[in-house]
């Protein structure tokens, strides 16, 4: 895989550490946008190296900035803490041990308004970059420095052709692609890189197709 | 595209260009990017560096702990008072190199290169060569691209997280990007570059990451001195002609399996070196109470 000069010299952040504070961040702003809409709460499970050092590189701090949406070279950083309680929002924090993970992971449950719970798994892999792990469970792997489309859809013949179909009609190239299920004709998760924006139109028209369950784009 | 060091050095050659071109073009070819945007991204990290290189010269900034504030105000003195061993060029890079640690410490804005727990190196030694030797912004802006080039090119290969190679796949990997830029600023070849890169790697293989309670202050600030130091020490060894015996590739995957042959301990966690003694825990003690 390629990677940008950018992600070797940047990003540009508030110290101190970028696996433990610039990757935090990160992990907690993507994982608010994965979970789509309002929560009321979060519970932070620290594993690995994340779990010995978090309170002394500013890990905490970062991850409650992060899903309140701050980004890693925000200087509010320092006052995240402050900032979600103004918002109305709480946290926990405990230590966990998550089976092969990488050293700096974090499983962010939030409790959403509506009453239910939705579950991120994520790692900070150095120099600030991410690796989302698992949704609500589902395995998955990706980085989410492009485009990414992320397809919950039924195991079933010719999904995948109407959903790259509808790309290509789009004109919109797919640069990396990724399909994981849980069994034989079960549910099934499809990570799509694409080198363009998808308009909303076209996250829409692939929520018609039959077999899909859920589309979410991150930019 | 290149995916190694032996790659990027034959592009270079093949091409007969300094690897800073190969760097661009592979930038704008791979991710699209016109030049114009990539020397406006590179412009932001470089007013970024320059900032954090002389903040914490003049004054001292608070960190956790206060384990290092102060430290790069203290360097700058005793640079100014002219009494130095190692002269003022020495000095002053690593002053400068005190100062990013110690902007990063007191969660200051930063450019990781390649991490932020290293970022002080890489702005110490090219503004040190800058200065010494009056060279334009866009030279800078291009050393800019070496030192990401060969970034990269360990990122795929090998790693940059103390949590996974120890402080070697950080300050070190800075210290090699450093060192190989630092080499196209004085005038010598991509092959002397990518020695000088290897060189830094060398010195200081199994070097590891044990930061006194968890913090990014002692010793990385330390490090991030003796490793500008490594990499100006360095570019002169590889200017005169020093190679190693083995590839440039090889150093990288050396690098690579040694930090991971590390013990958890020694990796970021601080339970072993000097984050592990009685005075580190007392210190943690105090701080997390």
């Amino acid at each position: 895989m390629e990677i940008s000069i950018f992600e070797a010299v940047g990003p540009i952040m508030v110290g101190p550490s970028s696996s433990h504070t610039a990757g935090a961040a990160r992990l907690g702003r993507m994982a608010a946008k994965l979970v789509e809409g309002p929560f009321t709460h979060v519970d932070f499970g620290l594993h690995g190296s994340f779990a010995k050092t978090y309170q002394g590189h500013g890990t905490d701090l970062a991850l409650v900035a992060g899903v309140l949406g701050f980004r890693q070279d925000d200087e509010r950083l320092r006052d995240a803490f402050s900032l979600a309680k103004e918002r109305g929002i709480t946290y926990t924090f405990y230590e966990t041990e998550i089976g092969g993970a990488h050293e700096n992971t974090v499983c962010m449950s939030f409790s959403m308004t509506d009453g239910s719970t939705r579950e991120i798994i994520g790692s900070s892999i150095g120099g600030g970059q991410i690796k989302i792990c698992s949704i609500d469970g589902f395995p998955l792997e990706m980085s989410l420095n492009m485009t990414t489309l992320i397809i919950m859809h039924k195991d079933a013949k010719g999904v995948i052709y109407q959903i790259t179909r509808a790309l290509a009609a789009n004109d919109i190239n797919i640069a990396t692609m990724k399909l994981n299920r849980q069994e034989k004709g079960a549910l099934a998760c499809c990570v799509i890189e694409t080198d363009s924006d998808i308009p909303d139109a076209v996250v829409e028209e692939l929520k018609m197709i039959e077999a899909v369950y859920s589309v979410k784009e991150i930019n | 595209m290149y995916h190694s060091l032996k790659d990027l050095l034959q592009q270079s050659l093949d091409k007969e260009v300094l690897i800073s071109e190969i760097v661009l073009d592979n930038e704008m070819e791979q991710f699209g990017y016109s030049k114009e945007k990539i020397y406006e991204k590179l412009e932001e990290r470089y007013a970024v560096m320059k900032r954090a290189a002389s903040k914490a010269l003049h004054e001292s900034l608070p960190t956790a702990g206060n384990l290092i504030t102060g430290i790069a105000m203290q360097q700058n003195a005793y640079t100014e008072a002219g009494v130095t061993l190692c002269g003022d060029f020495m000095n002053t890079a690593m002053a400068m190199a005190l100062s990013g640690s110690e902007v990063n410490a007191s969660m200051g804005r930063i450019c990781a290169a390649p991490t932020a727990g290293a970022c002080g190196i890489v702005p110490a030694v090219l503004f040190s060569i800058e200065k010494a030797k009056k060279l334009p912004k866009e030279a800078m802006l291009n050393a800019l691209l070496t030192t990401s080039g060969i970034g990269t090119v360990i990122m795929k290969n090998a790693t940059v997280a103390g949590a996974e190679g120890g402080c070697q796949a950080e300050c070190g990997v800075a210290a090699a990007m450093a060192a190989a830029a630092g080499v196209e600023l004085c005038g010598g070849t991509p092959e002397q570059s990518i020695w000088a890169a290897c060189l830094a790697l060398v010195n200081c293989m199994g070097l590891v990451c044990d930061p006194i309670a968890g913090l990014v202050q002692v010793p990385c600030a330390q490090r991030n001195a003796s490793q500008t130091v490594n990499a100006l020490t360095c570019i002169d060894l590889a200017m005169a002609g020093m190679k190693l015996p083995v590839t440039p590739d090889e150093v990288v995957e050396s690098m690579y399996k040694v930090g991971r042959m590390l013990p958890p301990q020694l990796r970021e966690t601080a339970q072993g070196g000097i984050a592990a003694t009685q005075s580190a825990q007392e210190i943690t003690k105090k701080i997390f109470s």
